[in-house]
Parts: structure tokens; C-alpha cells; sequence
């Protein structure tokens, strides 16, 4: 396995995310659709970040990119100080393995898998030993609340918990960045509140969450906004005082007993 | 990703759709245990053959009278000076290479015992014949040198015979008469079945060739000259040495053909190995097309499971597998299917071909190589037939995988 990736200045001054001038066209037919135009921009370790913007916008190609799944056509995009818009189809694989985790909208957890084994899943993929694997893959599950269900099949467990899971596995390689592409779609508005608690939570223990969502009451969760139009950035704003989801939660009336003792 | 977790994977994989997964390695199964089978049925051929004539007896050499090759000129054997009883005894004397020599007369002819008859054919033979041919007494004793010297009249039957002759008695110490000439029954030879051409050899009776000369033929031309060399390897030897004592003793010129003809067993064993293998090149790879059917199963089977597990493809690929990892968890599905089909194949061919003997009475034979070929064919599937459909998901772009519905 070559996971030799070195740190470089950049991390210790901070910056997590570094990209300039990035641009993506994509040909369809005969026609190039411009999908992003240029765009800049540094994120640094800590930070909550909220991308929102219409469809088309830009911002599922903007997270494709920062997610590693796929490669700028022009630009810079350093990770850690690393130049991964040079990389190679398995040396990305290796970054989304170490560096990144996914959390969608549809769960993407593995069918007829226990919760443990789809938490376990991204280490199949690096060099561990089998009993590290396990207990990593325990500690990530009872982080997000779930360490009684981790012998659960994700048709045994409600969207909320499935979401846990999805965010156990996202976290069991404790990757710099957390990308979360609109994570609350699924869910229904008490549970969507959970769940970025949960992210909430885990920022402020100093990981850094990216979140896509077109929902503005989801992105009040987040620190800092960029807005995205035509594939530019139309405006990227401090969040002054962002929603706490413990408070949230209190407000909220408890309507979901039966789903949680499910 | 460690093997061992692979193929774990590989088989819950492969457990998720179980119909599927068994119905899949049924044409493997089939294959291979239709080639199992098959080769079981060529290889039982082939040795019963090669047993048949080893049952004639090793190093055996048959000295018949005349030339091999009747050209026009040359008249018909039996006028001229042929085998005789000097002959015999001047190679057995002269030969260094031969060990055992029987002198072979013959006549047909009804035997009675009591109130039985039965026809059959009387071999006059030396007492060293038993020796040569490996064809143990059951009852009794075969006649001895002495008996052969004085043309004594005793003679050893074959088991077809005395089972005819005497069903309900021992025919040891019995009397029977041949032509006429009563033989006192000496011994009865074990049972041995058919011959290669389906005669059965067990319908004989033996008596000393001195006494079938002088008391049924009344000819004293012998009609073949049984001989075993010392080894397998001095049989060249041995037919050299026999063919100068009887050019010799036959007084024939230097460029002159032989009067006689040496001939071996390793020429018709050649011919019916020969035989029997092509007969089982013929069922091997008639069987080992439905294996290659069995093989495009696979490769079917694992091109829909590809497409339907596109989305397990893309999340794969998003929490870090590389196409390595993904090319090689299919390929090991494949491989898992078509080596378990195989071993079951190799399981059931085995079962199959036992129950072929036992119902046919075909000797079957399952020999190491065709378990190992079929073991080995049935993994090259696998990694034949796997391997595009594994390259294909290998391939698949993350972004559109995980969007896949």
C-alpha cells in the first residue's frame, strides 16, 4: 500500500483546503457545459463550512473535487499541502481512504452489512490489523451514540441512525475533512437537527466538516457560508452566531419516542 | 486489503443470492464432473486393456510357424520344415534370455464326463505355461515335467469347463475323455474371464503338448511356441536369440525370409492403448464443452452482479478502494464460484462414474491427473470468465457509480 503522504508547511500554519482558480468543463456532445469558472478558496482546519446554491450552481462539482472522485480540468487544489489535482486514480483512492469521509444523502451504507462492518469498511482498504479494525470501528460507532446496534442490518435501523452509521464510517479513519453532501435531505426535520448536532459536535472537537445543503435552516448550523451561482462563488460570509442543535433540540417537541426505541 | 477478508466477503457475497450463486456453479459442477467422468470411463478403458494384456503374461514372446508376410511365392506353412518339439528344446537350451518356454499344441474336440459333454478347445502345453501366462491353480496341482516327458494322460480344466463337466462334484481326480483318450483331471485353473475380444478364456482345457501330439493330433508340428524372457528389458535379446536358433536348426540362407514369426505383446498393447486413448481424448473434450458453458455462466452472472452492485461499487470507491481492490474482490467472487463448482464437480464426477461401473460393469478410473486438470480448468474459468466483468467494475467512474439507481 503507498499511503506515504507527507505534511507539508501549510498544515502548520493552518490551511487545510488551498484551491486557485478552479474550473471544470464538461463535454456533452458537441456542447461544453462550463460547470465551474474559476473558483478560489482556503478552508482551514476547524472549520464548518456550509456550500449552498441553486441546482446547477456548481456545487455538486465543487464537492466531487474536493471529495477526490474526480480532477479539475484547470487549477490548483492542495489537501493538507498536497497537490491532489496531480494525482493518480489510486493515489486519490488512498486520499479518500485517509483524508476524507463521505457522509450523502441516501446513507450509501451497504445493504444486508452490519452497522460495524460497514463502519469497518474503509479499513479493509489500508494495512490494519484485524482486532485494530474492530475496536476503531467500535469506538467510531459509540462516538455517534450508536454502540447498541452494531450487529443492526440498516434495514433494522431508522434513517437517523442509518445516517449515524454513514457519519461512523465517514469518521473511522479519522480523515482532516468530513464532507457531508446535503445529509439532512432524507430525514425529517427533528432527526436532521440530530444529526448535525452530531457534526456539530464533532467540530468542536476539531474536525472539519464541509456541508452541501440547499436547506438555509441546515446551513444556520454552520460557521461560514459560500454561495455558489453558475459555477462562481457569489458570496462567502462568517455565520456570526450559528444554531446550536443541543439547544434546537430542546425547543423541539419529542415526537419520534417509538423510532428511537425501535 | 488482506486476502483472507476478501474472500470472506467473496462468500457473503456470493450467500446473498443463493439460488443464484448455486445455479451459477451448476454448470461448473456439471463440467467438470462431466469431464471427471469421462476421463474416468477413457482411463477404465484403457486399463482393463492394458490388464488384458498384461493377463497374456509379461515378457512374453509367441514363436508361430510360417512367415509374417505371405508373399505369393512362398507356399503355405506346414509344408515345409516348421515348429517342432527340438525346436523348442534347442531354444530352451541355446537361450540365455529366455526363462520359461512352453511348446503349444492344439485340438478341439468333445469332452465327456458321466453323462456330461461339453466341446472344447484342448491346449497341449508345457508345464512352465502356467508361469508364463501368471495363471494361478485353484484346486488341485498343474502337471509336472515328469507328466510332460511321458505324455502322461492328465490334464488341468479350465473353470467354464469344470463348472460344465462337474457342477455338482470336485473335478479333481475325475476322469475325463477327450476323443476318447481318458485324462485324468489334475487341477482346475482360477477363473479369468473374458479377453480383450470377449472369448471367454476360462473355456480350455491344458494337458501336457507331448500327449496331445502323440494321442489327438497325431502331428507333430507344434503350433506355437510360448516363451517369457528374463526381464521386460531383455526381450529384444530374447527374440534375437530365439530367431538365430531357429534360422539356424532351419537351415535358412542369410538372405532368405524366416519360415517362422516372433512376435511380442508390446506391439498389440500399443495399438489398443493407442485406441482406448483417443476414445478418452473424445469424451474428455466433448465434457469439457459443457465446462466452457458452465465458464460463460460465470462470466453472465458476474456482469449482472456488477450492474446491480454499481451504487456498492461507488461507495467501495469512495471510502478508498482502488480499482485494484475492486478488480480483485470480483475476480475472487468468480474465482470462489468456479472452484467451488469445481471441487463439487470433482465430487460428483467421482460419485457418477462409481455408479457408471457399478451399473454398466465399465471400470472406471479416477486418476490424480484428471482431478488436477479438472481443478486446475476449473480455476483458469474463473479467472477467464471473471476477470472482464471485474475489469468493468474495476473501471467504473466513482461519481457515477455512487449516482447509479
Amino acid at each position: 500500500m503507498i499511503h506515504e503522504i507527507t505534511t507539508t508547511p501549510a498544515q502548520k500554519d493552518g490551511v487545510l483546503i488551498q484551491i486557485n482558480h478552479l474550473t471544470k468543463v464538461y463535454q456533452l456532445g458537441e456542447v461544453d457545459v462550463h460547470a465551474l469558472r474559476g473558483v478560489s478558496i482556503n478552508v482551514s482546519r476547524g472549520e464548518f463550512v456550509a456550500i449552498m446554491g441553486a441546482s446547477g450552481s456548481g456545487k455538486s462539482t465543487f464537492m466531487n473535487i474536493l471529495g477526490c472522485l474526480d480532477k479539475p480540468t484547470k487549477g490548483d487544489y492542495f489537501l493538507e499541502g498536497i497537490d491532489v489535482s496531480r494525482l493518480t486514480r489510486d493515489e486519490l483512492a488512498a486520499i479518500r481512504n485517509l483524508k476524507i469521509g463521505f457522509v450523502f444523502q441516501g446513507f450509501n451504507l451497504l445493504s444486508r452489512t452490519s452497522a460495524l462492518e460497514n463502519v469497518e469498511l474503509p479499513l479493509f482498504y489500508c494495512s490494519i490489523s484485524n482486532k485494530l479494525r474492530k475496536s476503531r470501528a467500535i469506538a467510531a460507532i459509540e462516538r455517534v451514540g450508536l454502540g447498541d446496534r452494531i450487529h443492526h442490518y440498516p434495514n433494522q435501523l431508522s434513517g437517523g441512525q442509518q445516517q449515524r452509521v454513514a457519519i461512523a464510517r465517514a469518521l473511522v479513519n479519522d480523515p482532516s475533512i468530513i464532507l457531508a453532501d446535503e445529509p439532512t435531505g432524507n430525514l425529517d426535520s427533528r432527526t436532521s437537527v440530530e444529526v448535525m448536532g452530531i457534526f456539530q459536535e464533532l467540530n468542536n472537537n476539531g474536525i472539519t466538516v464541509i456541508l452541501v445543503t440547499h436547506e438555509p435552516d441546515i446551513a444556520q448550523f454552520a460557521k461560514r457560508h459560500i454561495v455558489f451561482r453558475d459555477g462562481k462563488i457569489k458570496s462567502d460570509k462568517f455565520n456570526p452566531n450559528p444554531r446550536i442543535a443541543s439547544e434546537v433540540l430542546k425547543e423541539l417537541p419529542m415526537i419520534d419516542e417509538e423510532e428511537e426505541a425501535a | 486489503m488482506k486476502t483472507l477478508n476478501i474472500l470472506l466477503s467473496a462468500f457473503r457475497a456470493l450467500q446473498r443470492n443463493k439460488m443464484r450463486s448455486f445455479l451459477t456453479m451448476l454448470g461448473i459442477i456439471i463440467g467438470v464432473g462431466a469431464v471427471i467422468a469421462m476421463l474416468a470411463i477413457g482411463q477404465g478403458a484403457e486399463f482393463s486393456v492394458k490388464q488384458q494384456i498384461a493377463a497374456l503374461g509379461t515378457n512374453v514372446l509367441m514363436v508361430y510357424p510360417g512367415a509374417q508376410q505371405q508373399a505369393g511365392v512362398r507356399t503355405a506353412a506346414g509344408s515345409a520344415v516348421t515348429l517342432t518339439e527340438d525346436d523348442a528344446l534347442a531354444i530352451s537350451r541355446e537361450c540365455p534370455a529366455v526363462r520359461y518356454l512352453s511348446p503349444g499344441s492344439g485340438a478341439g474336440g468333445q469332452v465327456i464326463a458321466g453323462n456330461l459333454n461339453w466341446s472344447t478347445g484342448i491346449q497341449g502345453v508345457g508345464n512352465d505355461y502356467l508361469e508364463i501366462r501368471q495363471w494361478p491353480i485353484e484346486y488341485g496341482e498343474f502337471f509336472t515335467d515328469q507328466d510332460v516327458k511321458a505324455a502322461a494322460k492328465v490334464c488341468v480344466l479350465g473353470r467354464t469347463v469344470a463348472d460344465n463337466l462337474f457342477p455338482e462334484t470336485s473335478a479333481v481326480e475325475q476322469t475325463v475323455r477327450i476323443r476318447n483318450v481318458p485324462f485324468k483331471v489334475v487341477g482346475v485353473l482360477t477363473k479369468k474371464g473374458q479377453n480383450a475380444n470377449g472369448q471367454d478364456q476360462d473355456d480350455l482345457i491344458l494337458a501336457p503338448y507331448s500327449t496331445v501330439i502323440r494321442r489327438l493330433t497325431h502331428w507333430p508340428n507344434l503350433r506355437s511356441i510360448l516363451i517369457s524372457a528374463n526381464s521386460l528389458a531383455e526381450m529384444t535379446t530374447a527374440q534375437k536369440q530365439v530367431t538365430e536358433v531357429l534360422r539356424m536348426r532351419h537351415k535358412i540362407q542369410p538372405y532368405d525370409a524366416d519360415d517362422f514369426t516372433v512376435r511380442n505383446q508390446t506391439d498389440l498393447a500399443a495399438t489398443a492403448t493407442a485406441t482406448t486413448e483417443i476414445l478418452t481424448i473424445l469424451l474428455a473434450s466433448i465434457a469439457s464443452v459443457s465446462l466452457l458453458v458452465g465458464g460463460i455462466g460465470i462470466m453472465n452472472i458476474m456482469l449482472v452482479s456488477v450492474t446491480e452492485r454499481t451504487r456498492e461499487i461507488g461507495i467501495r470507491m469512495s471510502i478508498g478502494a482502488r480499482s485494484r481492490d475492486i478488480l480483485t474482490q470480483f475476480l475472487i467472487e468468480a474465482l470462489v464460484l468456479s472452484l467451488l463448482g469445481g471441487i463439487t464437480g470433482i465430487i460428483l464426477g467421482t460419485v457418477g462414474s462409481s455408479v457408471i461401473s457399478s451399473i454398466a460393469k465399465w471400470p472406471t478410473i479416477i486418476t490424480p491427473f484428471s482431478v488436477f486438470l479438472s481443478f486446475g480448468f476449473s480455476i483458469a474459468i474463473g479467472i477467464f470468465f471473471g476477470f472482464y466483468p471485474a475489469r468493468k467494475a474495476a473501471m467504473l467512474n466513482p461519481i457515477d457509480a455512487l449516482r447509479y439507481e
